[in-house]
């Protein structure tokens, strides 16, 4: 399989979309824009699981790919909106680092994964070595919002778009076994993470979702 | 079923029971009858011959470790029993709590258990879960920010750890068939044939997101904030248990990178990354207000030293490793359980706050003081004779590592003797409760006493047979 043929060029295009995506959440301004984006994000990766489930004639991978849909591209987008507007948070996103720096850093970032994944990987196809780095872009690039972004609820969607990296990457090793079950066990993880959000109410106790007002409580102060 | 998985369902089987027992004193007792079967459980396991068994095995590495988790699942589950009133739970948090404990168990087991790398990964994930609730079961603010900061690191480490575990597949795909893809002895198996260059990377990936599960600087800073809110069951069981499954990670990534004489050496990046967490430990324990986050960032110097041993690696460094954790856990156990209590006695567990035990509750606050002994490796407990044999390698070895080494491990030490000297023998503080009744106040000092003396035992007079059992898992180690 090699570029030119249709599994191929799907699935590069499917990769690098969920990729384009990721640049897309560092750069909205508003928090309803961040959820839209992960939504959509979500259903990419539902459609690339999906697709490399025909590719490698591996049905169990419908299945990650349904769930992956019903999870990210549906409930957990509606459920941060619920959060959203049931808490009353800042629609804007407070940023540690601004959007210009932060671009620079995930182009500076998608390099290091290029540069990190593609030599490493020579005994490998083409595909899962270029699907590789793709999904380790997206990992890292989740990361650099999680650290660029003040609002718990910028952190959480970093930390879920970091997760769509990981399962870009398990579908994309073609025979990965356990690739459901892995996939599934990080779903639960993040569904967690997100009913933690609920189960918190950071917002009413710290009166704001700055992540920044928690270090008044590490208990260090007299 | 075999043994194997009994161990792992058995706890959890409990959980569902325990989930649904509202009553206190039938919610303890449940609670230590399942972690005293799973301990049988442990010991037969034990007895009989290593196998692997679909995606578990029990070798020599894993054993010692499935030992000292039943054991001190069990005395937890005692002292648990004999101190949750004092947490003030409702009859939702009775079940909550003592399913979550159980849950964790048995994800204990299964990460210990695993031969397949996946399998583990989940099990690690799991008891992420189930502690995470437990931090936060106080609902304070600080239990939630310690809850939260335990969540989102520990999250980004196993996601980590599970990139790490994908890009290990895919260096040994070629040589495998399918359905073992993940096994940890498959892919021993071919480890030499892979290529070199993609088992690095997932190295790298490995030992960053289980070094986070561990508590390694600079990834540890989740660690003391989570020590230091929720019962102090759960702090006990947190430093006892879970940092060794993620320390048995990373030696099981680590054997397998070892393997491959092209790959990168494992070793440097465990001495860089213990050292690291040897000295920042260090130091901080001399800024530590707070007796359970002081303990905590003592669990991160340990862990350090334990990475600086398996960093050194060959068959000497290797068992003083494993020695360590094994010490580490029995003992920190003991000094949880010493300091939830005298936080209870006292009502703050502020070190300036807990004073002069000795005076007030003499039969806890020797056990305590000598709990804080052996943490800080004095003999004749089992982490003198880890601390003595890592010494003596490294100076052999790397005598220009040792003396940084030796720095941190003496920095430690007296801060450790300093806040044995408060909180044991300083001038005593006002109680702010009373004695425990009866069979409660003996049930919260035997599980404290009883480590001590096993710990002390083994540091003494080690049985040949698990003498020869950590032998050989040092070897597997490589």
């Amino acid at each position: 399989m090699s570029f030119g043929q249709l599994p191929y060029d799907l699935s590069h295009l499917l990769g690098g979309s969920v990729l384009l995506l990721s640049f897309l959440l560092l750069y909205q301004r508003r928090i309803g824009a961040v959820i839209n984006a992960f939504a959509t994000q979500g259903t990419l990766l539902a459609l690339a699981a999906a697709w490399q489930g025909w590719v490698q004639g591996a049905p169990g991978l419908y299945l990650t790919a349904l769930l992956a849909f019903a999870a990210k591209g549906v409930l957990i987008p509606l459920a941060l909106h619920h959060i959203v507007r049931r808490l009353d948070l800042h629609r804007t996103v407070e940023t540690a680092l601004s959007i210009g720096p932060s671009l620079m850093a995930g182009v500076a970032l998608v390099g290091l994964a290029i540069l990190a994944v593609l030599p490493a990987t020579e005994g490998a196809g083409a595909l899962a070595r270029e699907d590789l780095a793709l999904a380790l872009s997206v990992v890292l690039l989740g990361m650099l919002m999680m650290i660029t972004r003040r609002n718990a609820i910028s952190q959480v969607i970093g930390l879920l778009s970091l997760e769509n990296g990981l399962i870009l990457a398990a579908i994309g090793v073609a025979g990965m076994p356990l690739v459901v079950e892995l996939s599934t066990a990080a779903l639960v993880l993040m569904v967690a993470v997100v009913a933690a959000v609920f189960a918190f109410q950071i917002r009413e106790r710290f009166d704001t979702l700055d992540t920044a007002s928690l270090e008044e409580h590490r208990g260090e102060r007299r | 079923m075999p043994l194997q998985w009994a161990i792992v369902f058995l706890p959890w089987l409990g959980a569902a029971a325990l989930a649904a027992v509202p009553n206190l004193r039938q919610a303890t007792l449940a609670n230590i009858g399942v972690s005293a079967l799973s301990f049988l459980m442990a010991g037969a396991l034990a007895a009989m011959p290593f196998a692997e068994h679909g995606w578990t095995r029990t070798d020599a590495l894993n054993l010692p470790f499935i030992l000292v988790a039943s054991f001190v699942g069990l005395t937890t589950a005692v002292f648990s029993a004999a101190t949750l009133d004092a947490e003030g739970f409702d009859h939702w948090r009775i079940r909550a709590y003592h399913a979550a404990y159980q849950v964790f168990m048995g994800a204990q087991f299964l990460a210990l258990v695993a031969d397949n790398l996946g399998v583990m990964w989940v099990a690690v994930e799991i008891a992420t879960l189930a502690t995470v609730s437990m931090v936060a079961v106080h609902r304070t603010p600080a239990a939630f920010e310690a809850a939260w900061k335990f969540f989102i690191l520990c999250g980004v480490g196993i996601a980590l750890a599970l990139f790490g575990t994908i890009v290990l597949y895919l260096a040994a795909q070629p040589f495998l068939q399918e359905e073992n893809g993940l096994s940890w002895a498959a892919l021993m198996g071919v480890a030499a044939r892979c290529d070199p260059a993609t088992l690095n990377l997932a190295f790298a990936f490995l030992l960053l997101g289980y070094g986070t599960k561990a508590g390694l600087v600079p990834l540890h800073s989740w660690l003391p904030d989570a020590h230091a809110e929720g019962p102090v069951p759960i702090s006990a069981v947190l430093s006892g248990l879970l940092l060794n499954a993620a320390m048995l990670a990373v030696l099981r990534a680590k054997s397998i990178v070892g393997a491959n004489p092209d790959a990168i050496a494992p070793g440097p990046f465990l001495l860089a990354l213990g050292l690291a967490s040897v000295l920042l430990a260090a130091l901080a324990l001399w800024r530590r207000r707070d007796a359970r986050r002081f303990f905590g960032w003592s669990s991160i110097e340990h862990m350090g030293l334990a990475a600086f041993a398996f960093g050194l690696g060959g068959a000497a460094a290797n068992l003083a490793g494993l020695l360590h954790l094994l010490g580490h856990s029995l003992v920190k156990s003991a000094v949880f359980f010493g300091v939830g209590r005298a936080a209870q006695a006292k009502g703050s567990q502020k070190i300036a706050e807990i004073g002069g035990l000795v005076a007030t509750h003499p039969a806890l606050g020797w056990g305590l003081a000598l709990a804080i002994a052996a943490i800080a490796g004095l003999p004749p407990f089992l982490l003198f004779a880890s601390e003595f044999r890592l010494l003596t390698v490294a100076v052999a070895e790397m005598p220009w590592l040792a003396l940084p080494l030796v720095l941190g491990m003496v920095t430690a030490l007296a801060a450790l003797v300093t806040v044995l000297q408060q909180m044991c023998f300083g001038a005593p503080t006002p109680d702010a409760a009373g004695a425990l009744d009866g069979w409660r106040e003996w049930a919260a000092a035997v599980p404290l006493w009883l480590h001590l003396a096993v710990a002390a035992a083994l540091g003494v007079a080690m049985p040949a047979a698990l003498a020869a059992m950590l032998a050989e898992a040092a070897r597997v180690v490589g």
